[in-house]
């Protein structure tokens, strides 16, 4: 798949898995293994990512005697979700689009 | 392995990296082990999980970006070592002109481009000098009544004209195109260093 592509749609993946409530590291690929397989390494830098584009905020809650991350998504983070929804509409009619042209040459 | 193995040996090989980047790095696994265990798995399957310390180093890699890695890797982080030096040293009549080498290549290779430009906007100039100096002959030959030469000097007004009003444009022209060109490089090389992220 395109990197770019590939990029974007993860970044909302772990957006959409902190969406109806704070997760931390491990719930998040937990969470998201029925559907992609994530790399610890690669969650990290989407997480990253994400923070300094301040679409979440990370919280130390303590847990079970030590300090657990948890990621909280901002309204920035809600409005990215929202902004792919409509991003992937215009993605849908262009496969649409795509596919119709295919069918017009068989 | 166990988990302070993991790390130690992840921390090792991450050298390359800011320190700051390397901590923030390390806890984020160990909570990553931490968390697998209390799921009730072994220390030693739950750092299995995470995978190899070549598997995890070759994917952190792949995801910085390569500026930050050459960043990183030409601040010196420790003093040349003795061999290291005078390696450079006696190497130094080889790299340092060809280095200039390499840097005058594409100076020059600039240089022509822009002055082909220049020689462009010389024959456009000439062209209008052309128009006067014709204009002028046209007045003097018909001062002198001389018929041949006032058709003549109005030929030459007329080529001339033609000329630089051709000459205008084209050169308008490549001056743009060569100003595209330029950033297009630059993006080039830009993009060849930074945009190797995954």
């Amino acid at each position: 798949m395109d990197i770019q592509l590939k990029r974007g749609l993860l970044d909302v993946c772990v957006l959409a898995a902190i969406k109806n409530e704070d997760s931390y590291g491990y719930q998040i690929i937990k969470d998201m293994k029925p559907y992609l397989e994530l790399s610890e390494s690669t969650l990290y830098t989407i997480l990253k990512r994400l923070e300094t584009a301040e679409m979440l905020v990370v919280k130390s809650v303590e847990h079970n005697g030590r300090l657990r991350k948890y990621y909280h998504i901002t309204d920035r983070g809600l409005d990215r979700i929202e902004e792919f929804r409509e991003d992937w509409k215009e993605i849908l009619s262009i496969y649409n689009f795509i596919t119709r042209e295919d069918a017009g040459h068989e | 392995m166990n988990r302070e193995e993991f790390l130690t040996g992840l921390g090792k090989r991450l050298s390359g990296l800011p320190q700051e980047d390397i901590d923030e790095r390390l806890s984020f696994y160990e909570e990553m082990i931490v968390d697998r265990m209390e799921d009730g798995i072994t220390e030693e399957e739950a750092v299995a999980e995470i995978g190899s310390v070549d598997s995890v180093i070759e994917q952190i890699m792949s995801e910085t970006p390569l500026a930050k890695l050459v960043k990183e890797k030409v601040k010196p982080k420790r003093n040349l070592r003795a061999w290291e030096i005078v390696l450079l040293v006696i190497g130094s009549p080889v790299w340092i002109p060809l280095a200039l080498a390499a840097v005058i290549v594409v100076i020059a290779i600039y240089i022509v481009i822009w002055t082909a430009v220049i020689c462009v906007y010389v024959a456009d100039l000439s062209m209008m000098v052309g128009i006067i100096s014709g204009v002028i002959s046209i007045m003097l030959y018909c001062g002198a009544g001389n018929f041949a030469g006032i058709f003549f000097a109005i030929g030459m007004v007329l080529a001339c004209g033609g000329g630089a009003i051709l000459l205008f444009f084209a050169s308008k022209w490549i001056t743009k195109a060569i100003l595209k060109l330029s950033k297009r490089i630059l993006l080039g090389i830009k993009s060849s260093l930074v945009g190797r992220e995954a």
